[in-house]
């Protein structure tokens, strides 16, 4: 636990401290909620505890420690603290915590991080708690005012009832005393059954800000004093900063300051972002590429094709024995896949602003993870803990970008610089382009074996490329090997491959390039599902069977994968012809806890221009908080994921990225967007993600449409590449 | 110099006349509801209207905007009256990050005041901003709303 915080703390003990506390935070985290010694918000509110504030008007604040960039997880969350707190929705708003608060009190809010969509389903034990106890407080607070038993006392609506009496009093008018009270020891929590806002499509408490742009992201952080800073990080990752010619911008309007970021970056500060950009622009910088600049998209794709035969590999998932199987197979089907590097392309691009004094060090921010900056500004301003915050601010898209805290520590090195000037340091659309944290490459070969009956006797998937964990979280490897890589291809938990094949084997050969990869919305079920979901229908149409009704074989034993898949399937109308010139792809798979399926109606003209007429999307998250959230999130997953799928690739030249903005690295439009028809169907007793999984199923459900109205296979995204464009 | 009149007022601003409009929108004026994604004319998220034209302000020069009626997002609506365009926004819950939806309200608000009643060609032609979380689907249904009232 971190209650032994010491004031020094260590970065990497610290995120490694974080992330094994993971999930089983929910239960073994000593939360105090609430105590004698009364906590005040800054207006002198009292806390129930930290989680809940009640302002004497009744107005409630809930404490949001998680982030939210877009997916809903703020008013989901509250509508968790709402439930059991039975308070008036009405009266409702929200507070981010700091970090530095949270590590003040003893990890009082517990993990701050959002990302493997889990804002919602790691924390909704400990947020129902922290409502509960304190509706129990309050009710409490008034029982002893009116000297009877709390059991005679309900509360709903912010307004707690003395039944015998029929005496009445609200939240505001007994916040006080019931702060000043002992937290019970013993908390029930409702029975699912009996919830009232959770399930609700109630509306997001943010949106009225951002609909007159009033909602303060990173980027629109103003503080007395300010200056603005642009920056240009090698090109090349792993190369370094040779040298700039300071002189030759000398005088340039508005410049304040030339300064080295680490030891392969060069930041211009100014005072505005304008000049700072310009004046950075016009910089001449000269730097040492080093060994990477030898690496290019060709050279990758050779090293990554070398592992897709023989050789070490990782081994994810198997059964039987595929070798022999496969020799002794009638028929054998072979097929070779790729997906390439995919900017996450935020809509707010990084930026962080940063306030360095001798004694105290404080970042203004949009992140992921609000513990994982923190540790990042310890580390960049080296001032211990209780000398630094950071202050959450929203984000314009994370998408698993805002996770990483590059952009943080760069913010604190410049700021280092300027003691007692805050600086905004914010990425041009470029830096942000060729800066990323990429989805990662990978190839994947696919081998069947039938028996002389058509049934599928044997399945080896090779996997060969990249590890997100290698580069980012080295903790967690297991024995060298990324268990995350075979996320959806497991043999069991909340990502596990939903098929049975009596001779399987999923493997992995591992190959790092340069290029750093990251958490991209899906992360490794991105690629997973398409290689699965689209060889699947390659092998169906191999024996001369219907993709449904030969998935559904191999399916007896995953019931809840098959479900989404069938809902699906029954709502497109699969078996029934489609309109004229309508081509029909199914995919499904389970990520995040969750499963999810698509079916998709396209239609192609001159093999080139595919329409995404109509999307058929199911999803079981075991329990669905706000189905209009999630019905956003399904939608939206189709943007990410057919963006992703038609223009979304990074390609290398000379060791650097080569796309640079919007212009090369496009992104849906309205107009190409296929209307979506999702089908939330929670079949309750576990807790799924929502704002990842589906995106998987985008790409398989399309393409494998694309084979039926052009008889042709494409296994290489995006399709950009192959001058296949979305309309 | 420059003279600007956003949102109804006149500012003389110091900016260099070759400054972006989006930057001096940004900065010089302290509006911040007007956004950068891209800087180069393709996402959308700094639309503002110019003499009541949904224009991309990173693309046009504070010189070419002098003299022209800027409205931001800010000053969209009347006071504290909103733009229908954001009523049907809440109305429909719109945004997800929010972080293009200044830019979609100022473009759709501009689509709307030409054509009252767009049909799906036309917002499809019109609508060009980009946004990364995908809201495109409630952005259409919350325009057929807005045209059939
Ligand atoms: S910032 Fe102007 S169009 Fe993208
Ligand atoms: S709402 Fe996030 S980019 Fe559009």
């Amino acid at each position: 636990m971190n209650k032994h915080v010491s004031p020094r703390m260590n970065r990497r003990a610290f995120v490694i401290g974080s992330t094994a506390l993971g999930a089983g935070l929910a239960i073994g985290l000593d939360i105090p909620f609430g105590g004698p010694a009364v906590v005040r918000a800054a207006d002198g509110s009292p806390e129930i505890n930290a989680w809940v504030v009640i302002k004497p008007d009744d107005t409630v604040v809930i404490r949001v420690a998680r982030s939210e960039m877009g997916q809903g997880s703020l008013t989901g969350l509250a509508q968790l603290v709402a439930e059991e707190l039975e308070c008036d929705w009405t009266k409702v708003t929200t507070e981010f915590p700091s970090p530095g608060q949270s590590v003040a009190r003893k990890r009082v809010w517990g993990d701050f991080s959002t990302g493997g969509s889990r804002g919602i389903r790691t924390s909704q034990d400990y947020v129902r708690k922290g409502g509960a106890t304190a509706r129990m407080m309050l009710i409490q607070a008034a029982a002893n005012d009116w000297k009877v038993p709390a059991s005679e006392c309900t509360a709903a609506n912010s307004v707690i009832t003395h039944s015998p009496s029929g005496k009445t009093t609200t939240y505001g008018k007994v916040a006080e005393a019931a702060a000043k009270l002992t937290p019970p020891a013993d908390v029930k929590l409702k029975d699912p059954k009996d919830w009232k806002l959770i399930g609700k499509g109630v509306k997001r408490l943010d949106t009225p800000d951002k609909v007159v742009g009033a909602t303060v992201y990173g980027i629109d952080v103003k503080l007395p004093g300010m200056l603005n800073a642009a920056i240009k990080d090698c090109p090349v990752t792993g190369g370094k900063l040779k040298s700039y010619d300071e002189a030759k911008i000398a005088g340039m309007k508005g410049v304040k300051k030339v300064v080295k970021v680490g030891d392969s970056a060069v930041a211009v500060v100014a005072d505005t972002f304008w000049h700072a950009k310009t004046a950075l622009d016009a910089l001449p910088i000269v730097w040492d590429e080093g060994e990477n600049k030898k690496v290019s998209s060709a050279s990758i794709a050779k090293w990554l094709a070398e592992g897709l035969d023989g050789g070490q590999a990782y081994v994810g998932n198997s059964n039987g024995d595929v070798k022999t199987a496969l020799a002794g197979a009638a028929k054998t089907v072979e097929a070779v896949y790729n997906y390439p590097y995919q900017n996450h392309a935020t809509m707010e691009p990084m930026n962080a602003t940063a306030l360095y004094t001798a004694d105290k060090c404080e970042v203004w921010c949009g992140t992921q993870n609000g513990e994982a900056a923190f540790a990042a500004v310890l580390e960049a301003s080296e001032l211990p803990a209780d000398k630094c915050d950071v202050h959450k601010l929203m984000l314009g898209g994370g998408f698993g970008r805002r996770g990483q805290t590059d952009y943080v520590r760069q913010a604190v090195l410049i700021a280092k610089q300027m003691p007692g000037t805050p600086i905004k340091l914010l990425w041009t659309r470029e830096e942000d382009m060729t800066h990323g944290r990429y989805h990662p490459i990978t190839q994947c070969k696919m081998t069947a074996g039938f028996d002389a009956d058509n049934n599928l006797t044997a399945l080896h998937m090779r996997i060969s490329g990249q590890s997100i964990q290698f580069t980012l979280r080295p903790d967690g490897l297991v024995n060298g090997m990324d268990p995350s890589t075979f996320q959806g291809l497991a043999p069991k938990g909340d990502a596990s491959f939903g098929y049975s094949v009596p001779n399987l084997l999923i493997d992995h050969s591992m190959r790092n390039p340069h290029i750093i990869p990251g958490f991209w919305r899906g992360v490794n079920v991105n690629h997973n599902a398409l290689y699965v979901e689209c060889f699947m229908d390659e092998l169906a149409h191999a024996v001369n069977q219907d993709p449904l009704e030969f998935r559904r074989k191999l399916m007896k034993n995953n019931p809840k994968n098959l479900a989404v898949l069938e809902a699906v399937a029954e709502k497109v109308g699969w078996g029934k012809p489609a309109p004229e010139g309508v081509y029909r792809g199914l995919a499904h798979f389970m990520g995040f806890g969750s499963y999810v399926a698509a079916a998709a109606e396209i239609s192609v003209t001159d093999g080139t221009k595919v329409k995404v007429q109509r999307i058929i999307a199911a999803t079981d998250p075991g329990y669905a908080v706000n189905p209009a959230q999630i019905d956003r999130q399904i939608a939206g997953s189709f943007v990410y994921g057919l963006s992703g799928l038609f223009f979304g690739g990074c390609t290398v030249k000379d060791g650097a990225i080569e796309q640079t903005n919007f212009d090369t690295y496009d992104s849906m439009r309205i107009a190409a967007m296929p209307k979506v028809e999702s089908i939330v169907m929670p079949s309750g007793g576990f807790w799924g993600g929502v704002g990842e999984p589906t995106i998987c199923v985008a790409g398989p459900a399309v393409l494998n449409a694309y084979f039926a109205a052009t008889g042709k296979r494409i296994r290489s995204v995006p399709l950009r590449d192959q001058n296949i464009t979305l309309v | 110099m420059a003279n600007l009149t956003i949102n109804g007022k006149s500012l003389t601003l110091d900016v260099e006349p070759d400054t972006p409009l989006l930057w001096a929108i940004r900065e010089n004026a302290g509006l911040t509801g007007t956004k950068y994604g891209c800087g180069i004319a393709q996402c959308g998220a700094c639309t503002v209207h110019m003499d009541g034209v949904a224009t991309r302000s990173c693309g046009i020069s504070v010189a070419e905007a002098e003299g022209k009626k800027i409205t931001t997002i800010e000053g969209l609506g009347a006071g504290s009256t909103l733009h229908k365009v954001q009523e049907a926004w809440i109305a429909q819950d719109v945004p997800q990050c929010g972080y293009c939806q200044s830019g979609m309200i100022m473009a759709v608000a501009a689509l709307l005041n030409d054509n009252p009643k767009p049909t799906d060609a036309d917002i499809d032609e019109a609508i060009t901003n980009i946004c990364r979380c995908g809201t495109f689907q409630q952005v259409r249904e919350a325009i057929h709303t807005i045209a059939s009232a």
